[in-house]
């Protein structure tokens, strides 16, 4: 698919809702979601653990099924745009094969996609140059550190040139200075491919660095409280963390976070 | 070489105490008879069953009184059989994992068969499959995987099953079909609980095809010589054809080790 054949909007949630379980047992985890993603976008999902925002990334990805409302992803339904590996998806943990060594690893897609060898090699070598791991294409996933593992699982989701990256808290096991140093990598990235990007976090300073908008929501069940525009322009060094702008964007953020969170 | 060195000592220490141990047993045992000087001593001393052992070994290979030959014999049943319980074993848990009323109806006949004993039911086969007329090595070789399949299931269902939610997600996001959730993930995955289950099916299989020559009034094999050297008290024979029975089964163990390091190797170093 080319990119011209592309709707404008990556992602349309409508009235979007979700529960788990039935009878005695069911437990709401997303309350009539409405939200437009456009093409080229980096929106971050925010909101204290168990406001759906992960489930949210899961109904995109066809991994969860909506119980009532509508969902679009690239104007199809979630499951077609599965079957058209319309997204690359980043889990939580790197997720990698122990058994298959780094270039490897990011070829599993290709492999499964039936690309021709020539071609998957090339596209390995492509997609770690972009996350800076040419040097470690031949080893091992544990001979890496938790950072570069991570680094590697996001070279995988790019590999196949999806028009959509999810990507679920990708850094929350990472310390801080590791996760400083990918959100500039991914800040870059982003840039330079301009891919419309989903992310899920709970951490203020990341989702405003990264953002192009922000969606704070809100426990039990998962609603969206406040959508922020996080307008700080396309240059951003680690330093704009310390600016007055950066520093307003979050304070409405947490804000947000305050006046969704139930009154104990 | 120092390291070499700390590694094997314990090995030669416990091997030298088992040894002093064996040998004063050895000698109080056989004391009424007159110990040393008998030719079926009660319990041997490590030098008779070493003896008894080298005169087997170096007996022509057309001798029926070469260990060579009869251990040959019993690897080759044990073989046939562990290569047979290798395929029926992968499949059945291929089938367990995949069919979930497989889970349920096949895994308790599994485990039924493990609880008949071998030894009762050794004749029966043998019996029933000559009826047939299969004899020779092919009802040894039943037997033998008969034993040793358990291990090689219980060991690739835990296997198969062990990839987690979040590795099979993510084959789910790359919209892969089941051949390549087995193919590249749950295979795989399982190679590192299949080679301790093929070390114990490995001796097991020796265990069924020894077993296997005991009640069928086999002329050869390891099973047949125990037998025979019990029948007549030969107590130096037994022993030796005891010994040279888990030098078999330390040998397949070994040909299973072999394959995991290729393994091993190819994975990097890790399984």
């Amino acid at each position: 698919m080319s990119p011209d054949d592309l709707t404008a909007e990556a992602v349309v949630a409508r009235g979007l809702s979700l529960t788990f379980g039935t009878g005695p047992e069911v437990t709401p985890a997303l309350d009539n979601i409405d939200l437009t993603i456009r093409r080229g976008e980096f929106v971050s999902l925010i909101g204290p653990s168990g406001c759906g925002k992960t489930t949210f990334l899961r109904a995109i990805a066809d991994l969860e099924h909506p119980t009532a409302g509508t969902l679009l992803v690239n104007g199809m339904t979630p499951e077609l745009a599965r079957r058209q590996r319309a997204y690359g998806y980043v889990f939580q943990a790197p997720a990698l094969y122990p058994w298959r060594n780094v270039e490897r690893n990011v070829m599993l897609p290709l492999e499964i996609m039936g690309l021709a060898r020539d071609e998957r090699r090339a596209r390995a070598q492509r997609n770690l140059q972009l996350v800076g791991l040419s040097d470690v294409a031949q080893r091992f996933p544990w001979q890496l550190s938790g950072g570069m593992q991570q680094r590697v699982s996001i070279a995988r989701a790019l590999s196949f040139e999806p028009s959509l990256l999810l990507m679920d808290e990708p850094f929350g096991a990472l310390d801080e200075i590791t996760r400083d140093g990918l959100n500039l990598h991914l800040h870059d990235l982003w840039r330079t491919t301009g891919m419309t990007t989903v992310f899920v976090t709970h951490s203020i300073p990341e989702a405003v660095y990264l953002s192009t908008r922000i969606v704070v929501m809100s426990p039990r069940p998962g609603r969206i409280v406040e959508v922020i525009d996080c307008d700080l322009g396309a240059e951003r060094p680690l330093e704009i963390r310390d600016t007055p702008a950066f520093t307003a964007i979050g304070s409405r953020v947490r804000h947000a976070l305050h006046e969704g969170a139930p009154h104990a | 070489m120092r390291e070499a060195w700390r590694r094997t000592l314990p090995i030669i220490v416990v091997v030298a105490a088992l040894l002093i141990v064996w040998y004063v047993a050895a000698l109080i045992v056989d004391a009424p008879q007159g110990a040393l000087a008998q030719e079926r001593p009660l319990l041997p001393t490590p030098g008779q069953v070493t003896g008894a052992l080298l005169t087997g070994i170096l007996q022509p290979l057309d001798s029926p009184r070469s260990l060579i030959y009869h251990a040959a014999v019993t690897a080759s049943s044990a073989l046939v059989g562990f290569a047979l319980a290798f395929v029926v074993g992968i499949a059945l848990a291929i089938a367990i994992v995949n069919v979930r009323m497989l889970d349920r109806s096949l895994m308790p006949w599994i485990i039924a068969s493990q609880t008949v004993p071998a030894l009762a039911v050794a004749p029966m086969v043998v019996v029933v499959l000559g009826n047939i007329g299969l004899t020779g090595l092919i009802p040894k070789a039943l037997i033998a995987a008969w034993l040793s399949f358990f291990p090689i299931v219980t060991a690739m269902v835990t296997g198969l099953r062990s990839p987690e939610r979040i590795q099979l997600d993510l084959l789910r996001t790359y919209s892969a079909g089941s051949w390549h959730v087995f193919a590249q993930l749950r295979w795989p995955a399982s190679m590192g609980f299949l080679f301790p289950g093929m070390k114990v099916a490995a001796t097991l299989a020796v265990v069924g095809a020894i077993v296997a020559e005991l009640p069928t009034g086999a002329q050869a094999g390891l099973g047949a010589r125990l037998l025979a050297a019990s029948y007549y008290g030969q107590t130096l024979q037994l022993w030796a054809a005891l010994v040279m029975a888990s030098i078999l089964a330390v040998v397949v163990v070994a040909l299973v080790d072999g394959a995991r390091s290729l393994l091993v190797h190819a994975r990097g170093g890790r399984l």
